[in-house]
């Protein structure tokens, strides 16, 4: 019977909970995108009378301590995780690649380069994220380049790497003998070798985004606190979570499932590149 | 003393890799088993030591060690005391020790299974000075990574020796050396072989290593033993075109003829074996009857035998 | 192992010079007058020009930037705006908090991440193994804090089991009970960081049961467990241990939200702190401080890595 389906039906069964991950953020990318025909309420309703409520009755994940509809907040804060996400991830790559690329092509600028990479990787990485954002102020662009700082370093370090490998192969030696520029090597041989380890770079860039944008939103400077963020909302929760505990549990799942996901596909994409796993599985 | 009856090893997906091979050796005997990479020469050896990677697994035939049926017992058991003795060099002398551990440690921890009784050092000491180690109390001292290709596998060997081993099984423990190295270990085999009346069951794919050092030899070919006979007879007059072809392979050193001969065509895949006779669609002396149905046992010399429809002693089929 | 060392210790000195300059150039890249921007608007002239010769901004750059490093080499990193004591003053008050919140941490890390990833490799394939690989996965994608208010949630609201915030000296009244002040942060901080050297361990130890030794120690005929301990487990350590210098500085970032979350009075707070205060002297300290830590636990990574490993040559 399983013959009988697509192969993309097979092998979604036979990683039951990558499918689920998936499932979600599809559920993600619907709420940010259609949050006002989802979300019951406007996310900044306040509502004096109804504070802190729980589950239940109008309020389908109860209220907040002004007496905002969570379930709003929840659906409107896919709006700035997919914002974070994709913006991190945007700059990482789009940093990330050139850096990685021409360090591998000309070895004299990488020295310098790679040297730089290491510099900011010997900054913990928060502590890097939190001397930009001073620098630059607070907000939700800056959250994303401070974000993407730190990613831009090990983006660069995975891309080196690849292209290091990829210039000793014979084809590209061949081709650069045979007197093939530097752009025709990097869009003919390099780049497309490259996408599945960026992909899984990415995948696991877009999950890791979204925790660093919560620790921000929670030390009061990541997005700025009228965005309904699930950091955000974790953050003004806090001082209620023994009143009202569901006020951590919702935007917290959130978070957690997200990056959840997203590191499993990340995972499943990786084990489908590795030719070690392929070999155990196919023989 | 080792006797091993048709055993199969297959593939989880039931894909037979060794289909029905039977091997005996006796006290002081070399039994040479000559055949191509992918022929389950080296399958047939982890089988019989239980040694199988993952995914593959012996799916029938015994082996019985001084009639002790050892089929069913995981490694560990298989080489201590009571059930009788094997022991196993493996190809790679590079990768095969842990390059963590000195030397000593890694023959002294084979020592403490075996003879928990002796003291290890002195024991230990002993096997390298079997092996022909130099210096052995020096090199006892060393990291792996210290010592030369050839060095090593004679660790090796001394390691297989502490499980006083009755056989000793040797997979293709030269083809990773030096031509002047291969030689002085294939001396130290045989040397040792004679000294303590152990069999050894000598894996290669060289032909002549198995002319210079076996008493008889087991010729295998797509999983199955193509021919099995002493020696000399073999050298004198194969059965089997195979065995007759991987001849003409050898280096004549009395012609100086450049060209080296080949078998034409390559051996078939395990999911892709012929019906009939394994080599037919490869050999020059093939007729109707090689490609279907079960083929024959032909006799030759005494103690040689081959399975052909039409063994080399008689005239080819028109 | 001399000459190794030495120059693993020159290229550790250069990316600090580098980390140096932009560590020193963070205070010149903040918009507007530094002094202004510390001292808010209605800062007197007088409190100014003070301030000004104070940090030396009077000088040029290189002249600043060698008087500051100077400075530091001399142990001292300049004066706090907010507490108007030494920065190395407000270093040392927090750095009892967070030395002993990383140990404990780590002491998860290694006694959680370790072991139950050897389990989980030595039952590759089952549901043992995919239960356990998938909650380290689950764990690497909680937030720190979160984990810290629920643990605070049901551990110290709830059961009343250990403090919710705060930490008092061990040096003080309570001596080394005052320990049970860092229990639940300690472990919201292990969490994501156990789930990565778990995932590290069980994929060391898959790669290293394959090598080829481990066949020749089977042959051997030790038994499986010895095998495992002795030729496997010493082996995949290798890359679990050269994986700690990654994990103390992934430790430092974190620890910043969690003792946030939990009020510990350590350095990663004071950094928060120092920041919505504009105090830049005390921020430019702890970073420059983290920074060399970071590079030092490297290096002695690096160096007990290569005393584990016999292959690598000490040169």
């Amino acid at each position: 019977m399983r013959q009988a389906l697509p192969p993309w039906a097979r092998s979604a069964l036979s990683r039951p909970l990558t499918s689920l991950g998936v499932v979600f953020l599809l559920t993600v990318l619907v709420f940010a995108a259609f949050s006002p025909w989802i979300a019951p309420y406007p996310p900044d309703q306040i509502d004096p009378a109804n504070r802190l409520l729980p589950a239940g009755g109008a309020h389908l994940m109860g209220t907040d301590h002004f007496g905002r509809d969570t379930f709003s907040r929840l659906v409107y804060g896919a709006r700035l995780a997919l914002l974070i996400g994709v913006g991190v991830v945007g700059f990482a790559l789009a940093s990330g690649v050139p850096i990685g690329i021409l360090s591998a092509l000309y070895p004299a600028l990488g020295r310098v380069l790679m040297r730089m990479v290491d510099v900011l990787m010997s900054f913990p990485s928060l502590l890097l994220a939190l001397g930009l954002i001073v620098i630059l102020g607070q907000g939700v662009f800056n959250a994303i380049l401070a974000i993407g700082l730190i990613y831009l370093t090990t983006t660069a370090r995975i891309v080196y790497g690849v292209a290091l490998r990829l210039r000793a192969e014979p084809y590209v030696e061949a081709a650069r003998s045979a007197g093939a520029g530097t752009w025709w090597i990097i869009t003919r041989h390099i780049l497309p070798n490259m996408i599945s380890p960026l992909l899984v770079q990415a995948s696991f860039v877009f999950a890791f985004a979204q925790l660093g944008a919560a620790s921000l939103d929670f030390l009061g400077l990541g997005a700025p606190p009228d965005i309904p963020s699930w950091g955000n909302m974790l953050a003004e929760s806090r001082i209620y979570i023994t009143r009202a505990s569901w006020l951590l549990l919702w935007p917290g799942l959130m978070i957690v499932l997200t990056a959840f996901s997203l590191n499993l596909v990340g995972d499943a994409i990786r084990d489908r590149m590795d030719p070690r796993f392929r070999e155990m599985v196919g023989k | 003393m080792l006797n091993v009856e048709n055993i199969v090893v297959s593939l989880q997906s039931g894909l037979e890799i060794v289909r029905g091979v039977s091997l005996r050796i006796a006290p002081g005997e070399i039994l040479g088993l000559v055949g191509e990479s992918g022929s389950g020469k080296s399958m047939t050896s982890l089988a019989l030591m239980g040694l199988l990677p993952p995914g593959i697994g012996l799916s029938g035939g015994t082996i019985a060690l001084d009639g002790t049926d050892v089929t069913r017992l995981a490694p560990h058991q298989r080489v201590r005391r009571n059930c009788g003795r094997m022991a196993m060099v493996f190809q790679e002398p590079m990768t095969s020790l842990n390059p963590v551990l000195r030397i000593a440690e890694q023959i002294e921890e084979a020592v403490r299974v075996h003879d928990p009784g002796i003291d290890p050092t002195a024991r230990a000491r002993e096997l390298l000075d079997m092996v022909r180690i130099p210096d052995a109390a020096h090199q006892m001292r060393a990291y792996p990574h210290e010592l030369s290709g050839g060095m090593r596998q004679r660790v090796m060997i001394a390691i297989a020796l502490a499980c006083r081993p009755q056989v000793l099984i040797a997979d293709e423990p030269t083809t990773a050396l030096d031509v002047t190295v291969q030689l002085q270990v294939l001396g130290l085999v045989r040397d040792l072989c004679d000294r303590l009346a152990m069999g050894v069951l000598f894996i290669t794919h060289d032909l002549g290593v198995v002319a210079q050092l076996a008493d008889r030899v087991a010729v295998m070919y797509a999983g199955k033993l193509v021919e099995t006979a002493d020696v000399a007879p073999l050298f004198r007059g194969p059965l089997h075109p195979y065995t007759g072809a991987l001849m003409a392979c050898l280096p004549d050193p009395e012609s100086d003829r450049p060209d080296m001969a080949t078998i034409p065509g390559s051996a078939p895949a395990p999911g892709a074996i012929p019906p009939g006779c394994p080599f037919s669609p490869r050999c020059a002396r093939a007729a109707a009857p090689c490609r279907a149905g079960p083929v024959p046992r032909a006799q030759g010399a005494p103690g040689q035998t081959a399975m052909c429809h039409f063994p080399l002693t008689e005239r080819a089929p028109a | 192992m001399g000459r190794y060392f030495l120059k693993r210790t020159g290229a550790a000195i250069i990316t600090l010079i580098a980390a140096s300059i932009i560590i020193f150039g963070f205070i010149h890249l903040i918009p507007g007058d530094p002094v202004y921007v510390m001292l808010g608007d209605g800062a007197t002239p007088e409190q100014v020009a003070l301030l000004r010769r104070r940090m030396g901004l009077d000088e040029p750059l290189v002249v600043q930037y060698l008087i500051w490093v100077g400075q530091a080499l001399q142990g001292d990193l300049g004066q706090s705006i907010f507490f108007q004591t030494p920065v190395t003053e407000v270093i040392r008050e927090g750095a009892e908090t967070s030395i002993l919140l990383a140990l404990i941490t780590m002491v998860w890390i290694v006694a959680f991440g370790v072991p139950i990833g050897i389990l989980s490799a030595i039952r590759q394939g089952t549901w043992i193994d995919q239960g356990l690989s998938g909650l380290a996965m689950l764990m690497a994608s909680v937030p720190t804090f979160w984990v810290g208010l629920y643990l605070i949630l049901i551990f110290a609201a709830g059961l009343g089991w250990f403090p919710s915030s705060g930490y008092p000296s061990i040096f003080e009244q309570g001596g080394l009970a005052n320990l049970r002040y860092l229990i639940l942060p300690s472990l919201a901080l292990a969490a994501p960081n156990a789930a990565l050297i778990l995932r590290l361990t069980r994929a060391s130890m898959l790669d290293v049961a394959r090598e080829d030794y481990v066949r020749t120690a089977r042959a051997k005929g030790i038994r499986p467990a010895r095998v495992v301990l002795r030729h496997i487990l010493r082996n995949a350590l290798l890359a679990v241990v050269s994986a700690f210098g990654f994990t103390f500085a992934a430790l430092i970032s974190e620890a910043v939200v969690t003792e946030t979350v939990f009020a510990l009075p350590g350095i990663g707070r004071t950094v928060v702190q120092s920041i919505l205060r504009r105090d830049y002297p005390v921020i430019q300290g702890v970073i420059l401080v983290t920074v060399c830590l970071y590079l030092v636990i490297n290096l002695l990574v690096d160096l007990s890595y290569r005393l584990l490993d016999p292959r690598v040559e000490l040169e």
